[in-house]
């Protein structure tokens, strides 16, 4: 396609009275060769968009260059329909940080310079952009995969068919219903609250059976999960035949597993007498209708319940399930229920009730039901049968002994998905893992495993994208995720299955999922140059490059989320997109206009991901922060996208210092992309050895975690990074 | 003129204890306009401390009596009364017998031995729910016809006009309307730390010195936030935080002299009505720094 | 043996708004909102707490329910809203009617023997004769101190006309009605109880 760029510069929030809007027509038109250059007092109204529609009718514009506000306003305003477009954002970056007093002829200058170098930099982008060709398979499926036929595994797959997708449904036990199939009733979903309800899974199951739309295979298990978004390839094994699927994107549920009640600390006397129970074979002896003492059969009339049992604990487990309150508070009602003068005591730490609850704990109150603060420090035989449980009570200081006939432990929820430390990653692929200890067993380079957050449960970008896991269209549901009751299930199965619903629309026509929601552009790489260093297929936080067998990147356009994290490995700088490249932000940084030592006007450039640091930098310019009129500010998609190179292409254009402003990293991480920001980190501490090639100071460059909330710091941030700056001496490059 | 059916509690009787607030509460009705009917051989409520010997239903029964006379000699006039336990308690029982049947039932199957019934229908009130609501502060204020100009008063709300009910809308932690009343006199309200802290109540006459170490507390701020005189709604807190300040100045070493007053001894006198006429000449601390207005 | 709740069953159904315990969530701001907290041996937290422990002679026993000015400032702070100043009341009735509250605790001796005779006998408060028969309730020698000590307070209140120093008052004149309702009140209440029971 022949390219045809429009310039676009509004006058309008003061633009026009503020800079001098003619020299830059004449930059644009002159210097940058624009053929169609105009501008217009308001051209986010009705006329001045209706200019631009009639010059791409009539003048064959197709790219756009539209300098006036962030690139963050007016979004939909400028949705023009053009192929190719940048944002020259004149009035945040450059209006509203730099104020020009009366008569100081300096700072008029700077603001205009700036203002220059900011069109300059964006006709430069859009000349090196192409309009990406989004990527099609004819092989695309829009069925959806779920893994596990409990509670959210149901719920995910009733909605996903509901909604007009196909599901197949496999689940390794024999029948559906996991954990919720063995319970008696469920805690209250509607108000007031106050009793436990039916247990809903017989409907559960009888509606996903009679569903035509979804497939099911019980007594299964996934051998291998090949492929990509879109084009998944699943293995699956049943009485030893295997068959294969293909799928659009998968939901993960496949619910929890219980602590191990042997491994429970001694004092909480499991093993030491048949009374001592937990709550899952509590739940069953009361959906059986048999609340009794396992020891002789004796009505069990006097129950107490432990909460927290092995949980919040270093030496156990160090989590909450956060599901044990409210069900320990349910089986109490089933002892009221069975017997009419029962006694139940429920001994915690605190009492947690999400949601509704607190009415559903006012209600065991209301039966009588006594809560104890404190530990079960011993438990030995009662008198007349039974147990003599002791207790460190704390509303009362001391230790008090309860005579009751069953001890119902409340132990906690463990991960149920293989995950591996992603730090750890091993590059193992299928075939040479034992497939049985493995979900999914993924055919990925980077292992079969999902990444793990924290705890054996898999990494999802924890504030932003809660299902995602590291495995772009995979989505993990339910307690397989991280602990939680029933009703969070189904609501977290529904989410998930919304979002397997948006991958397999997405894919289909070429785009991203998130973050980049809709970019159509994906990695291509040039073979002839690749030294098989593998950094891009081993730092790809999503897992989205295989190998050949000769080591060469095999890229899969639908697992990536476009967050360049490759590009700016690639030491060849060989790996670009159609409208993001490294040549791209190497042109645009070399276009400013890097002064004269002797004019005394350093430059530093500012690299700002476009997550977090660029939203708090239009912040920070509403908030009308002054910033010094040095700095010219180019956004990045990922910190990981930054190449080491652009450090060496900005000092020997002149630049005196380089400022990276990421997105948090570590073990709360914000990076939107995981593992971008830290990889900047890293690469950036092997910059000092470039800048010692060049003879130039390393603290020159350096690297600032930015929080979206970060406005009111940001100020001191980059007029601090500049003032550092100007301790040294101009960069000695700037002649050349 | 506004009617009221008034039960007057026993500390309002003719030279009992609240004598200087129940002369000043018959002088401020005279000059503002409303006329109390009190009740006909009125019983005893028994306040806060009936629970030991009256239990539960026999110190209801109490309160219910004097619903009864009412009803029988005043039909279903709102009820005042202008001692705060007592306000409260025959509110409370009053409550019970509307939200529970069978305390209904009980106390008619009493009421019957004394030849009496009650179906209810009845409001309490309390004398300051009265001017607030049916009367207002800006009546209250026009009225004035010698400001209070230069006085500080620390407006002692206590805790049962204030607890549970609290009067006028007003907050539980900082009640603003005894300031208004006040300001409304043209004093100055000063705020102070203890404004809705116990004075001790009953305990005063059965545990006297952890009484007076609540009182102490009260004096103190008062004073220590320049008040010249303590205002108050309540018999027992007036009583106390008057009377008992020699026995704190022996246990602590303190020097307080202050004159604690009722809102109904400002208000008569804000309005010109004469140190006689607002009962002051019958304060056990003398209320001198008030002399001016007299 | 800790917990055995018959003590708690009984609280709940004899004691006045005793069944209220069963909805106390332990947080503690009534004991930090009581004017005389210090003075409590147990918290009304911890009372409620050893009520459902079944510790039912170190409650009845305790002076700690006697100490409540009836300042209601449990009552409106509470998150559960438990008519604190009642139980409270309530257990220290309920103490009395098993006959274990201490009959030398001060306020136990004033609200049952003084006040509430003091009442009964007339229909209206006697002040002076409450008064005097605080102030000897111990014997003659205390009661003398006692008066020496308010001498000036009780002059003084003589003086300004709030003090008739006269110990004696008139019945009401409904007296005897007033005598029969109290005791039809009390009948029923007990009757009340054994149905419970």
């Amino acid at each position: 396609m022949e390219k045809k760029i429009g310039c676009y510069i509004c006058k309008g929030c003061g633009i026009g009275d503020n800079l001098d809007v003619g020299a830059l027509e004449s930059v644009a038109r002159k210097d940058q060769k624009i053929p169609v250059v105009r501008n217009h007092e308001f051209l986010c109204g009705s006329e001045g968009l209706e200019l631009i529609r009639k010059d791409m009718e009539s003048e064959g514009v197709n790219a756009l260059v539209i300098a006036g506000c962030s690139p963050r306003a007016k979004v939909d305003e400028f949705r023009l329909g053009a192929a190719l477009m940048d944002r020259v954002n004149l009035r945040e970056q450059v209006l509203w940080v730099q104020p020009v007093a009366e008569g100081d002829d300096t700072a008029e200058e700077d603001r205009q310079m700036a203002a220059v170098d900011y069109l300059a930099m964006g006709c430069v982008k859009v000349k090196k952009m192409d309009a990406p060709i989004p990527f099609e398979d004819p092989g695309f499926s829009k069925d959806i995969l779920v893994v596990g036929g409990g509670v959210a595994g149901l719920t995910a797959a009733k909605n996903i068919a509901d909604t007009g997708y196909k599901v197949v449904l496999v689940e390794k036990s024999d029948d559906l219903g996991g954990m919720l199939s063995r319970m008696h009733k469920v805690s209250p979903t509607k108000p007031p609250y106050k009793d436990p309800e039916e247990n809903p899974i017989a409907g559960l199951i009888a509606a996903v059976k009679g569903n035509g739309a979804i497939k099911i295979h019980t007594g299964a298990t996934i051998k291998k999960t090949a492929g990509a978004p879109g084009l998944f390839d699943i293995t699956i094994v049943k009485g030893g035949k295997e068959s294969t699927e293909r799928v659009g994107a998968i939901v993960v549920a496949t619910g929890f597993g219980l602590y191990d009640a042997g491994k429970l600390p001694a004092q909480l006397g499991h093993g030491s007498s048949p009374d001592v129970i937990t709550s899952l074979q509590f739940e069953e002896m009361a959906k059986a209708g048999k609340i009794v003492r396992p020891s002789d059969g004796q009505p069990a009339k006097r129950v107490a319940f432990s909460l927290c049992a092995g949980q919040r604990s270093t030496e156990h487990l160090e989590y909450c399930s956060g599901a044990c309150c409210v069900y320990s508070l349910k089986q109490a009602l089933y002892v009221k229920e069975q017997y009419a003068d029962a006694s139940t005591y429920l001994i915690y730490q605190e009492v947690r009730t999400p949601g509704q609850m607190e009415d559903f704990y006012r209600k065991v109150q209301d039966e009588g039901g006594v809560f104890i603060k404190g530990d079960v420090t011993q438990v030995a035989k009662g008198a007349g049968g039974g147990l003599s449980v002791e207790v460190n009570d704390k509303l009362l200081r001391g230790k008090e002994k309860l005579e009751v006939d069953l001890l119902v432990l409340a132990v906690g929820m463990t991960p149920s998905l293989d995950t591996v430390d992603p730090n750890k990653a091993s590059p193992v692929g299928a075939g040479e893992f034992d497939y049985t200890k493995s979900v999914l067993n993924l055919d990925y380079r980077q292992g079969p495993s999902l990444p793990e957050l924290k705890w054996g449960f898999p990494d999802s970008h924890f504030i932003c994208f809660p299902y995602e896991t590291r495995r772009t269209g995979i989505y993990v549901a339910g307690p397989a995720r991280r602990p939680m009751g029933i009703a969070a299930s189904v609501s977290d199965a529904t989410g998930a299955a919304l979002k397997a619903i948006q991958v397999v629309e997405s894919v289909a026509r070429g785009a991203a999922v998130h973050p980049r929601a809709g970019d159509l552009s994906y990695p291509s790489f040039r073979k002839e140059g690749c030294t098989q260093c593998k950094r891009c297929t081993e730092e790809c936080p999503f897992g989205a490059i295989n190998e050949d067998d000769k080591g060469n990147p095999l890229f899969n356009p639908t697992r990536c989320r476009r967050c360049g994290t490759c590009m700016g490995a690639c030491p060849q700088k060989i790996i670009s997109f159609a409208n993001y490249s490294v040549d791209m932000i190497g042109s645009m940084l070399k276009e400013v206009e890097v002064p004269e030592e002797d004019e005394e006007k350093p430059r530093i450039l500012i690299f700002a991901c476009e997550n977090d640091a660029y939203p708090a930098m239009d912040q920070m310019a509403q908030n009308r922060a002054k910033i010094s009129p040095y700095v010219r500010v180019i956004p990045l998609r990922c910190m990981g996208s930054m190449n080491l190179v652009w450090v060496a292409d900005a000092m020997s254009s002149g630049y005196d210092g380089v400022l990276l402003m990421g997105c948090r990293h570590g073990d709360q991480y914000q990076c939107h992309n995981v593992r971008g920001s830290a990889l900047a980190e890293i690469r950036l501490s092997k910059v000092s050895e470039t800048l010692d090639r060049l003879q130039l100071e390393s603290a020159r460059v350096r690297m600032v975690e930015v929080n979206i909330m970060d406005a009111d710091k940001l100020p001191e941030v980059i007029n601090g990074f500049v003032d550092d700056i100007m301790e040294f001496d101009p960069n000695p490059y700037k002649a050349f | 003129m506004k009617e009221y059916t008034f039960y007057p509690g026993c500390s309002s009787e003719k030279g009992a204890s609240a004598a200087n607030m129940e002369n000043s509460v018959h002088a401020m009705c005279q000059m503002l306009g409303i006329k109390l009917h009190e009740i006909d051989d009125w019983n005893c409520c028994s306040a806060s401390i009936g629970y030991a010997g009256g239990g539960e239903l026999p110190r209801m029964a109490l309160s219910a009596r004097n619903f009864a006379l009412a009803k029988k000699q005043f039909g279903n006039r709102d009820l005042v009364a202008t001692c705060a336990a007592c306000w409260l308690g025959m509110r409370e029982t009053h409550e019970r017998l509307e939200e529970d049947q069978q305390v209904k039932a009980d106390l008619n199957e009493a009421l019957q031995a004394a030849g009496l019934s009650y179906d209810g229908g009845i409001k309490t009130r309390h004398m300051v729910e009265v001017l607030i609501e049916d009367f207002g502060f800006d009546a209250l204020k026009a009225k004035v016809t010698k400001p209070l100009t230069g006085i500080k008063v620390a407006g002692y709300v206590g805790c049962q006009t204030n607890r549970p009910f609290g009067v006028a809308g007003d907050n539980f932690e900082n009640p603003q309307y005894l300031d208004k009343m006040t300001e409304a006199c043209g004093a100055t309200a000063v705020p102070f730390e203890k404004k809705v802290a116990c004075c001790g109540g009953a305990l005063a006459f059965s545990e006297n010195e952890k009484s007076c170490a609540l009182i102490r507390d009260i004096l103190q701020s008062a004073v220590d936030n320049g008040a010249d005189v303590i205002s108050t709604p309540c018999p027992v807190c007036q009583l106390n935080v008057e009377v008992y300040q020699d026995k704190v100045n022996k246990m602590f070493g303190t020097r307080f002299r202050i004159p604690v007053v009722y809102y109904s001894q400002l208000f008569v006198l804000a309005w010109g009505g004469g140190w006689q006429k607002a009962a002051l000449h019958q304060q056990v601390v003398p209320a001198d720094v008030l002399k001016k207005f007299a | 043996m800790a917990y055995d709740l018959s003590f708690a069953r009984e609280v709940y159904k004899n004691s006045e708004m005793g069944h209220w315990i069963k909805m106390c969530m332990q947080c503690g701001v009534c004991a930090g909102s009581c004017p005389l907290g210090p003075h409590w041996e147990h918290s009304p937290r911890q009372l409620f707490q050893m009520v459902r422990a079944g510790k039912k002679e170190e409650v009845l026993k305790s002076s700690s329910m006697w100490m409540c000015t009836s300042c209601y400032n449990c009552i409106v702070r509470c998150p559960r809203h438990l008519p604190i100043t009642h139980i409270v009341h309530g257990l220290a009735r309920y103490a009395m009617e098993q006959g274990m509250a201490n009959p030398q605790q001060p306020t136990h001796r004033f609200a049952s023997k003084v006040f509430w005779e003091n009442i009964v006998a007339t229909g209206r408060v006697g002040e002076a004769g409450l008064t005097m028969k605080l102030y000897f309730l111990d014997g003659l020698g205390a009661g003398i101190r006692m008066g020496l000590e308010m001498k000036d307070v009780a002059l003084g209140m003589v003086k300004t006309g709030r003090l008739n120093p006269i110990p004696f008052r008139g019945k009401i004149k409904g007296y005897a009605g007033f005598q029969a309702m109290l005791q039809k009140a009390a009948a029923i209440e007990s009757k009340h109880k054994e149905a419970k029971a």
